[in-house]
């Protein structure tokens, strides 16, 4: 390489040069970064001991020793709406379609663990998702999908349990054991509490119902993503990329923390951890930001965790394109942008993705939407290049200076976050919170100031007429599954479903007790979700928000 | 000295996305309004409530989960009902246009969707405040 010395008076020169014709041709406002850089700006960089090979420490390059050149990322469409029947009916046209694994969106009553017939339900059932009371739901979901085969997400966090014992009596109906099954659970509470607002119990009985799925799995379901860190919803609530991937390892190390203090091995169950980043509009940013996240998390866990198996060092990722990006205004503009997220989604080296339809900003996405975004990873896929070399942008001075400089930034939150007290207590605090909507704040009013530009929102405007063929959920669904759980509670056996759900509230009372087997006990008797909750509400109470402004 | 507008931001129903809602609270605060939060999960009856306790002239709900031709007329008739007619509501977040003249004739003044600024929304306050 040529000398340092000379190389900076190169630079010096050229920036020289620059800065004369920029009385002519002058730079546009708000660029952070510099100009170009060189290899100057790797300083130290050592290739084996910073990137080193795809598939090994630290995993900057990716989870995989072949990334793509086998087998492409999972193609999995977030879907779920009205009731399980609908949903089962879009969940087979994705398959037919191409798609490689299932995504479960739930209503918001399920996500809260309230059944489709309690009054808080009023107007939500089936709206953002499929509404699921019972194991009779979840029957009709999966019907002639082969659970054996296909692999499935569910978005649950605050009653993840109960949904994973329904996942487990359904696929044991199919006849299929719980050791084959593939999949994962959202599982994440603390970032609910911080972001995503679905919470229900306090923190502490909510960290032993997680470390008890992590337990029940690594001994029953060793196949299953126990957790989806998520990173995905901190972002769509207004925060930046580093602050996104910060907030969600420190989630990380408070779950891995919780998990070794109830006894568990740090090798028994992280190399079940699973993580959801945000594929957001800054191409090269997100794909640095995938890149630092492995490489500090892979130094987390041996480092600090002294986890010994490889698997529990990698972090593997599913990734959504950023909702929040997508505009009312000139949806078609959309398709574009979801492109260009799946892109940097690629050369960050997810597992899997999800992209989002062009008229989501306006409603649900209707079917021909869906298609497109489909259509929008194949063609990444098998069109672009873009996946046939592992980490193709590797040695690119600026990717890797922006890799460092995430990584760095990420470290000085997590620092922060330990000297707070952990994630928990930052959370309780309104630390995360704070911060997360500062940055929001701070982006709204670059968008009203223009100093960004969103396209067709602030700048390029046309009139337009409104969108039309919005899918719309039929009012009727609430008063669909209320008759469908009256007929339930009708027709089971009640006193078989009391005593289990009195053997559910004994054992919830008691801390060492894993509750996963009472759980199902009840699920397999027909007890609903909102009966469910409703005991563990009764024992462990109901988390109270703090709001700030 | 004249009152300063007193705005009820708030989230109906079961919807945890507060980004839009917190973001034009901080913004309504800095045009110079006094603004409560109400925080996430909050019935119809809580919010009339508190818009009545609060004494507000502005009851401003931000809803993303499709449920607003149940909850905000349901908001709008409690208001009603608690002779507080002469309050101000707004409501904003993922709405189709569609529903818009409807969710109007129940007596919502305005909708506000994705891409609002916040000064419109402040503007649209100072013109219409009775």
């Amino acid at each position: 390489m040529m000398a340092k010395e000379a190389l900076k008076d190169m630079l010096d020169e050229y920036n020289m040069k620059a800065e004369k014709s920029l009385a002519k041709n002058p730079e546009r406002q708000n660029l952070a970064q510099p100009r170009v850089y060189t290899p100057l700006d790797l300083e130290g960089f050592d290739y084996v001991r910073d990137l080193g090979f795809p598939g090994s420490y630290p995993y900057v390059r990716g989870v995989q020793p072949t990334m793509y050149r086998g087998r492409f990322w999972t193609m999995r469409q977030y879907a779920g709406f009205a009731t399980a029947e609908e949903s089962n009916n879009r969940y087979r046209y994705l398959l037919d379609q191409g798609q490689t694994g299932l995504s479960c969106a739930f209503d918001l009553p399920t996500q809260i663990g309230y059944d489709s017939d309690d009054p808080i339900a009023d107007g939500e059932v089936g709206k953002v998702g499929v509404a699921i009371d019972s194991l009779a739901d979840m029957e009709i979901l999966f019907d002639s999908i082969d659970l054996g085969k296909v692999s499935t997400s569910m978005t649950i966090n605050a009653p993840a349990a109960v949904l994973l014992a329904m996942y487990i009596a359904v696929a044991e109906k199919q006849g299929v054991s719980a050791d084959k099954l593939k999949g994962t659970i959202q599982n994440d509470i603390l970032k609910e509490y911080a972001a995503r607002g679905t919470y229900i119990f306090p923190p502490k009985p909510s960290m032993r119902l997680i470390t008890n799925i992590f337990e029940y799995c690594s001994k029953n379901v060793p196949y299953w993503n126990t957790i989806s860190i998520s990173g995905y919803h901190i972002r769509e609530a207004g925060s930046t990329a580093v602050q996104e991937i910060a907030f969600t390892i420190a989630d990380g190390i408070a779950y891995v923390e919780a998990a070794i203090k109830a006894g568990l091995n740090v090798d028994a169950f992280a190399g079940r951890l699973s993580f959801f980043w945000n594929a957001h509009n800054n191409v090269l940013e997100e794909a640095a930001k995938f890149r630092a996240s492995r490489r500090v998390w892979a130094k987390v866990m041996k480092e600090r965790f002294g986890a010994v198996n490889p698997k529990s060092w990698m972090l593997r990722v599913h990734t959504q394109t950023a909702g929040s990006m997508l505009t009312a205004q000139q949806p078609e503009n959309n398709i574009v942008r979801v492109a260009l997220q799946t892109a940097a989604a690629v050369l960050g080296g997810t597992q899997s993705l999800h992209t989002n339809s062009k008229d989501e900003a306006l409603a649900l996405p209707n079917e021909d939407a869906v298609r497109t975004a489909l259509r929008t990873q194949q063609i990444v896929a098998y069109e672009s290049g873009l996946a046939d070399v592992v980490d193709p942008l590797a040695g690119s001075y600026y990717i890797e200076a922006l890799t460092n400089k995430i990584e760095q930034e990420c470290w000085d939150y997590i620092k922060k976050i330990d000297d707070i007290g952990g994630a928990v207590v930052a959370i309780e605090k309104g630390y995360i919170q704070r911060e997360i909507q500062e940055s929001a704040y701070k982006w709204q009013m670059e968008v009203e100031r223009k100093n960004r530009v969103i396209v067709g929102v602030n700048q390029f405007q046309i009139e337009e007429k409104p969108l039309e063929g919005l899918l719309q959920v039929d009012a009727s669904v609430g008063e669909l599954q209320k008759k469908k759980l009256a007929e339930l509670r009708a027709k089971r056996d009640n006193n078989a479903l009391q005593i289990k759900l009195v053997a559910l509230e004994k054992a919830a009372k008691d801390e060492k007790i894993n509750l996963l087997p009472f759980i199902l006990d009840a699920v397999k008797v027909y007890g609903t979700l909102g009966e469910i909750c409703g005991v563990l509400r009764r024992v462990f109470g109901e988390y109270e928000a703090h709001v700030s402004l | 000295m004249q009152r300063r507008i007193r705005v009820l931001v708030a989230k109906p129903g079961l919807d945890g996305h507060d980004r839009g809602a917190k973001v034009v609270a901080r913004a309504l605060r800095d045009a110079g309004f006094e603004v409560i939060y109400t925080g996430l999960r909050q019935t119809p009856e809580q919010i009339a409530e508190a818009a009545l306790e609060e004494d507000v002239n502005v009851v401003a709900m931000s809803l993303l989960s499709g449920a607003h031709n149940t909850l905000f007329p349901k908001v709008v008739n409690l208001l009603r009902a608690k002779e507080m007619s002469d309050v101000l509501i707004l409501g904003g977040g993922v709405i189709p246009d569609a529903d818009i003249p409807g969710l109007k004739q129940a007596g919502v003044a305005e909708i506000f969707t994705p891409g609002t600024s916040t000064a419109s929304i402040v503007e649209f306050i100072k013109a219409n405040i009775k």
